[in-house]
């Protein structure tokens, strides 16, 4: 709840700054800029990059200070660690009562520490000494070193002043300090409000660990090969869906025949999303490279199928006559006219297809691969190697978003005139 | 001597409500080489029906389209069509446009080069040859639609409202443009039309269509497109018998539209 709402002031803050302070010092005068109307005026709303700029800095800021990264600037409260202590109150049966002193170090998680020193006091309740792990809770056993214990009907009454019953707790300025159904305390000192590397390690040591694992690689394949094969994958399931797709697409957008047969076919298997098919490919194909590529193969198909058969109707028909009257064949008029009007529509369903094959195959190496990118955040979850996992998210997503700015680039090359008419 | 013969022909056909719809009814017409015929009618008179059919892309019920003799059966480049929309290939650029016709026929370069050089001289698009055509305006992509249908020498030409979609003023210079190239080609050309000028202007016959069902309500041969040939048209429009007869046929024609109304308003009273 927290980082959200730092989140939003941090986005109404930075707009409410660029907007009104920066903005003035870059003043653009081109046509656009002219315009009053742009709510509403889909072509002048351009992209403000600053914002994009602090948008990615907020991200990883707001990581960094809640995982007390090295590289964030400003860190929230972290856990407490060092020395501290709390005093508690025993009540033997006959209604004496006497305080005593826990002696807390809290410490890293994995270190060795000594107990703190403790002297002898004064009463029948001494003085305890504890060591807790940062972020972790201990056990006091308070009575093994007193003179009456809870065996001869000792017990605890009050926290720091405060009187408390066995399963209530008392927030002391230490800590939380709990009294457990049997007597003893359980003491966690305050956790403060960053997060544990276990749930989110900060981007630093993410950062380390692709270092690592490019140098020496994860489960026996070097991070290169896991990205490698899922890239194979994918690439080899969409090119043979789109050899299949294309062809398909435009028979139907053709014949009747084609339109009839495979309309029932089409219509439902596109509603199945791939990653239900993933079970019966591993039953009928295995869980190696021919499974995987048969199930992007899958996932491609009928998206390029659909797109191909969309680019045939999307065909102006004053452009087929036109070329029926300048005397081409009906094979010049699918290799002149239809094949180049369908390039937009099957750019766009490639670029679809492309996404669903990485999300697909993503999702295949999750259940059953040797290697993949899959795989590896699978494996490492299962090792709460939860810096791996961010680590395999992240170039997922590096990859998926490369992958669609090539296939943009490749677009705006080979259909120049899109949009454009 | 290539003549377009348009022998009595109807179109009738079943709607999926039962009822049908007879878009022609007995259209019969001669054509002679060179001969200019425009066509006028209100909406729905079928004219865009019958240059379909003269182009083969659709088949009528009743009758036939004779050309030199041959039955059309279908389209094919003997019969070139000028769209209202250019209808041109954005994938090409200008030059492959114009050459559309002849590189499908299997010509090669050296074949077909001088003549489209030639045409885009004509149509005043030399130095836009290795432009793609949706830079170009809409005047501009007229014209290489027109070159386009003439580089594949047909020995009719069908246009669809081709200036129907263009300002006023590139219109008027279009209909210049059309009227001289068809001097020059000595083309057979049917010009289907909204406006009553343009069809004055160009059409050395006119025929007007009446619609529901449609037919030709009247014909007329008309000396306007020989007087404007190689002149200022404006200089013919102000002719005092130019301004008769576009009074008698925007009357003709505003009488049955008047009586479309009147009709679908009976029919929804």
């Amino acid at each position: 709840m927290i980082p959200l709402l730092i989140y939003l002031a941090i986005f109404i803050g930075s707009f409410v700054l660029i907007r009104t302070g920066v903005n003035r010092l870059r003043e653009r005068h081109d046509f656009t800029s002219l315009k009053t109307v742009t709510f509403g005026d889909e072509s002048a709303v351009r992209p403000d990059r600053a914002a994009s700029i602090i948008s990615v800095l907020t991200i990883f800021l707001i990581w960094g200070a809640f995982t007390g990264s090295k590289w964030a600037p400003i860190h929230v409260p972290g856990p407490f660690a060092g020395d501290t202590q709390f005093t508690y109150t025993v009540e033997t049966p006959d209604g004496t009562r006497d305080d005593a002193i826990v002696f807390a170090r809290v410490h890293p998680v994995g270190e060795n520490v000594e107990l703190p020193q403790i002297s002898e006091n004064e009463g029948f309740a001494r003085d305890d000494a504890v060591a807790v792990g940062i972020m972790r809770s201990a056990l006091v056993v308070w009575d093994d070193n007193d003179e009456i214990t809870r065996a001869d009907g000792a017990k605890i009454v009050a926290i720091e002043g405060r009187a408390v019953e066995p399963g209530q707790s008392v927030d002391t300025p230490a800590g939380n300090v709990s009294v457990t159904a049997r007597g003893t305390l359980n003491f966690s000192p305050p956790k403060g409000m960053q997060m544990e590397p276990i749930w989110l390690p900060p981007p630093e040591t993410v950062v380390a660990r692709v270092g690592e694992i490019a140098a020496s690689g994860y489960q026996n394949f070097t991070l290169w090969e896991h990205l490698g094969w899922s890239l194979y994958r994918v690439i080899a399931g969409f090119v043979f869906g789109a050899l299949v797709g294309i062809p398909l697409g435009y028979a139907m957008g053709l014949s009747g025949w084609f339109r009839g047969w495979f309309d029932p076919i089409v219509e439902f298997m596109r509603p199945v999303p791939p990653l239900a098919l993933i079970p019966l490919v591993i039953i009928w194909a295995g869980i190696g490279e021919t499974g995987k590529i048969i199930l992007l193969f899958l996932a491609a198909l009928w998206i390029m199928t659909i797109a191909a058969r969309a680019g045939v109707s999307g065909v102006a028909i004053a452009k087929v006559h036109a070329a029926y009257s300048l005397g081409a064949s009906k094979w010049q008029i699918l290799r002149h006219v239809i094949v180049p009007n369908s390039l937009p529509e099957i750019f766009t369903g490639a670029r679809v297809a492309m996404g669903v094959c990485w999300g697909t195959v993503v999702a295949a190496e999750l259940v059953a691969a040797e290697k993949g990118a899959g795989m590896m955040i699978m494996v490492a979850s299962r090792f709460q190697l939860t810096d791996v996992v961010i680590m395999g998210i992240i170039l997922i997503g590096i990859i998926g978003y490369g992958i669609d700015i090539l296939m943009r680039m490749a677009e705006k090359w080979l259909v120049p005139w899109k949009g454009r008419v | 001597m290539s003549t377009l013969c348009i022998d009595n022909i109807s179109m009738r056909f079943d709607l999926p409500n039962g009822s049908h719809v007879q878009a022609l009814q007995n259209v019969g017409l001669t054509l002679n080489t060179g001969e200019l015929l425009s066509v006028l009618g209100p909406s729905g008179c079928g004219k865009t029906t019958l240059l379909n059919i003269v182009a083969g892309f659709l088949a009528p019920t009743e009758g036939q389209i004779t050309l030199n003799g041959k039955r059309v059966s279908g389209p094919a480049a003997e019969r070139g069509m000028v769209f209202q929309q250019g209808a041109l290939f954005e994938w090409m650029n200008v030059r492959d446009n114009v050459s559309f016709g002849p590189r499908m026929a299997g010509q090669r370069e050296a074949q077909w080069k001088s003549n489209v050089d030639h045409l885009l001289d004509v149509v005043g698009l030399r130095d836009f040859k290795e432009k793609s055509v949706y830079e170009l305006s809409g005047g501009m992509q007229q014209r290489v639609a027109l070159a386009r249908c003439l580089a594949n020498d047909p020995d009719v030409i069908l246009m669809d409202e081709p200036l129907g979609a263009l300002d006023a003023l590139t219109r008027e210079k279009m209909q210049g443009l059309v009227l001289k190239l068809w001097k020059e080609t000595g083309k057979t050309i049917i010009l289907i039309t909204h406006s009553v000028e343009e069809a004055l202007l160009l059409g050395e016959r006119l025929l007007v269509m009446a619609p529901r069902p449609g037919r030709i309500h009247r014909e007329y041969n008309l000396p306007f497109a020989e007087m404007g040939v190689g002149q200022d048209l404006r200089s013919v429009k102000r002719h005092p018998d130019f301004a008769a007869k576009r009074e008698e046929i925007l009357s003709m024609i505003w009488d049955m539209e008047e009586e479309i109304m009147g009709r679908s308003v009976e029919a929804g009273a």
